[in-house]
């Protein structure tokens, strides 16, 4: 994203709030041609701040975009200077949009580079707690992350010597390690925490409570209260658990921690009168993962919301397609780990409903009444 | 030559060049330098503070203060007031401002000081607060500050003009050499050419002697007309000619050239000598690899040659070239905005006969160069200004 003058065409950067070239004032952010090259680089040894400092010598760079600005850029290692170089923004650990600079083609081992991690939450060679193995998001979050190289999978299950669907996939898997863990349960995430806190490099909260109905058509609040029980609560106990001790490790050398995830439904959004209750508890949810997000921050782990629309499980039995497969998210999961994002949308129905409130969140909110 | 239509600075003199020892960190407060300048100025002069109706001052480190502030702190009533806020090229545009208010009699003495506290972080702080673009576009990749910014500058002009480490430390060698005879120098070891090579990497290919010392200290002159000179009995320096340019070549994708380069035929035109006339020149120093590219800007060789033209010359006091003759910024240190008119201040001295130590045989005739503000990519604002002794 560059900004570009809506008058003359010329792209800007740095951001700023008059066109170089003609002074219009209409410069909007737009996805700008990613090709440039690197014009000279140097590698910053001596940095004059403490989070650079430790990670020197740190190597940057100035390229000339195709499009026009010359950007200031930290670089992957691969980049060779004069050649040319694919931009990107990426969040660095501060929450700040930095460009980065990679090679145009791809290079081995290209997600490795010591740079780019920095930027990311890649989960190769990480530890990582997903919350629920019980259900099909859960197992299928383990199976993707495993793939994508993670070094140990924690999978919480409450209760585990009772058995589940899907059992024989975690049981004596190598770097699986199913705990126990009820993240409804105070004293269980606690007592979890205490055990694995420490080994915590990405936590993944696949916790799931979908009860349909909203407000006149349920008596009294028993499932409303298992629902902010289950999904608001357990998230809090969660974080309160976990959190702290991911926040102290956020540069803890090569085993830091790096990232929490959530898995939300869209509809936390803009309320689904359908699952209207549900939709309330996670419309909370959200707004406490921003919470997060700030008191994660100063430790550099970012908090990824995955957004998603109705999952092809049996609590969506009665909506019709399009559904997401629980495979689908799980894919997702390890895409925005690897890409360091911040949010993500899943499927048809999470992407329409970002672009319709962002058109226009009135109809958005009558048209959800069906 | 180019033929200019500006007014001469007929008249315009330049008096009292003043410099406060400098110190790698002090305890007090910019103005308090400041007002350090400020009382040797007046001491020098002998005239009184209130003889004073003009200031111009810059500095990094004055906090919320600008120049109004300044006159309550010390007690100056003035008529014509400026700050100047263009680091390494607040002395010339502070000298040029200050010469056509007494020029036009808005004001006939007009102190022109620059100041800067340097506290144990106050550096950093300024890396991290410098400008807007900075704090977007700059910081946040490394925190290298000026040095990675200005190694990308270094290492493309050196990549391009086949410029080796060895020729950019020529100057700093040289500078070295000038500052063993200056007594405020905070360098006070003899650097050579295996050492300026041999030191550690900071920011390649910026190494160890291509940085300034960032310290504290002052510098100040007085500006006014040759009659008020005359009545006051001081020995002054006639304004012959200044450049100033903001943002040029915006279109060069990476600085090669400063904006001295659009307006050098003035330079010299408006002063009525060529290059070659010019007896001691003092350039901005904030790295050697820009002094290198002043001499091509500057019109003493041609772009590219730079490196060519300091293997043929000597750059020391009894040099052929005799630059930078206090030691620059690279060995007398960077006293922040003071770093600015650290060379025009010691030009004066020279071409006033009383630079004692470093004084130059017979020099007359000076050119004194500024270079500042590296807002996002590249140093933005330049100037220059040619000035003459009693004796010419």
């Amino acid at each position: 994203m560059l900004q570009r003058c809506e008058a003359c065409g010329s792209f800007a950067y740095p951001a700023r709030e008059a066109c170089p070239s003609c002074l219009s004032a209409g410069l909007a952010f737009v996805d700008a041609p990613r090709q440039g090259v690197l014009l000279a680089e140097t590698t910053a040894r001596v940095p004059s701040d403490v989070y650079f400092r430790e990670r020197a010598p740190w190597r940057i760079g100035l390229v000339k975009m195709d499009c026009g600005p010359t950007i200031v850029t930290h670089l992957h290692a691969d980049c060779v200077e004069g050649a040319p170089v694919r931009m990107s923004f990426q969040l660095d650990k501060s929450g700040q949009a930095v460009a980065f600079a990679h090679p145009e083609g791809e290079t081995p081992n290209m997600a490795d580079d010591k740079q780019w991690r920095e930027m990311t939450a890649d989960p190769k060679f990480r530890r990582v707690l997903v919350t629920n193995g019980r259900s099909m998001i859960g197992q299928e979050a383990v199976a993707a992350l495993k793939a994508a190289g993670a070094k140990t999978v924690f999978v919480g299950v409450a209760e585990p010597w009772r058995p589940f669907a899907g059992e024989q996939l975690l049981r004596g898997q190598d770097g699986i390690e199913i705990v126990t863990l009820d993240a409804a349960d105070e004293k269980s995430a606690a007592d979890l925490a205490a055990d694995i806190g420490g080994k915590v490099d990405i936590l993944v909260n696949t916790t799931e409570y979908v009860r349909p109905g909203g407000l006149l058509d349920r008596r009294g609040t028993s499932i409303a209260r298992d629902e902010i029980d289950q999904a608001y609560l357990g998230f809090i106990n969660l974080a309160q658990a976990f959190g702290p001790a991911m926040r102290m490790r956020g540069a803890d050398g090569i085993n830091n921690s790096a990232a929490w995830v959530n898995i939300l439904s869209v509809h936390a959004l803009a309320n689904w009168p359908a699952f209207g209750a549900y939709s309330a508890s996670q419309a909370a949810c959200m707004s406490l993962s921003h919470c997060l997000r700030a008191e994660l921050r100063p430790g550099g782990v970012r908090v990824m919301n995955l957004f998603t629309g109705p999952v092809d499980t049996e609590w969506f039995q009665t909506v019709p397609p399009p559904k997401v497969a629980p495979r689908a998210i799980a894919q997702a999961i390890v895409s925005g780990l690897r890409g360091g994002l911040e949010e993500m949308y899943v499927g048809d129905v999470a992407e329409e409903i970002r672009q319709r409130l962002g058109a226009n969140p009135k109809a958005l909110e009558r048209e959800l009444d069906r | 030559m180019t033929n200019t239509l500006r007014t001469p600075y007929d008249g315009v003199v330049i008096a009292a060049p003043v410099t406060i020892p400098y110190v790698r960190y002090s305890i007090e407060s910019a103005q308090w330098w400041i007002g350090r300048a400020l009382s040797t100025l007046v001491a020098q002069a002998g005239i009184k503070a209130s003889d004073i109706d003009g200031l111009c001052v810059s500095s990094f480190t004055m906090g919320t203060d600008s120049g109004i502030g300044l006159t309550q702190h010390f007690g100056l009533c003035v008529r014509w007031l400026d700050t100047i806020p263009l680091g390494g090229a607040s002395a010339i545009a502070g000298l040029r401002k200050a010469a056509r208010a007494v020029q036009a009699r808005d004001a006939d003495i007009v102190a022109c000081i620059a100041g800067d506290t340097n506290h144990v972080d106050s550096f950093r702080l300024t890396l991290e607060n410098f400008s807007r673009f900075n704090q977007d576009a700059v910081y946040p990749y490394g925190a290298g500050g000026a040095n990675a910014s200005f190694a990308l500058i270094a290492r493309n002009y050196m990549r391009t003009f086949g410029v080796t480490r060895e020729d950019v430390g020529r100057i700093a060698v040289a500078q070295r050499a000038n500052a063993l005879r200056n007594p405020h120098a905070l360098m006070k070891t003899p650097l050579t050419m295996e050492q300026y090579l041999a030191a550690r990497p900071i920011s390649d290919p910026i190494h160890l002697f291509d940085c300034v010392m960032p310290c504290a200290g002052a510098e100040a002159f007085l500006v006014m007309r040759d009659e008020t000179a005359a009545s006051l009995g001081l020995t002054a320096a006639r304004l012959l000619s200044t450049i100033e340019r903001h943002n040029a070549f915006a279109d060069d994708p990476i600085q090669v050239r400063g904006g001295w380069a659009m307006d050098i035929g003035e330079l010299y035109a408006m002063a009525g000598v060529k290059p070659d006339d010019l007896d001691i020149v003092q350039t901005y120093d904030d790295y050697p690899v820009i002094t290198m590219m002043q001499f091509e800007d500057l019109g003493f060789c041609n772009k590219g040659e730079g490196a060519e033209f300091v293997r043929q010359h000597d750059l020391t006091i009894d040099g052929d070239f005799p630059h930078n003759t206090s030691g620059g910024q690279l060995s007398a240190g960077q006293a922040g905005a003071a770093g600015a008119y650290l060379g025009l201040v010691e030009g004066l001295r020279q071409v006033l006969g009383t630079a004692g130590p470093t004084q130059v045989r017979n020099a007359s005739l000076a050119l004194a160069s500024g270079f500042g503000m590296i807002n996002y990519d590249r140093g933005l604002a330049s100037g220059a200004a040619i000035f003459a002794g009693p004796s010419r």
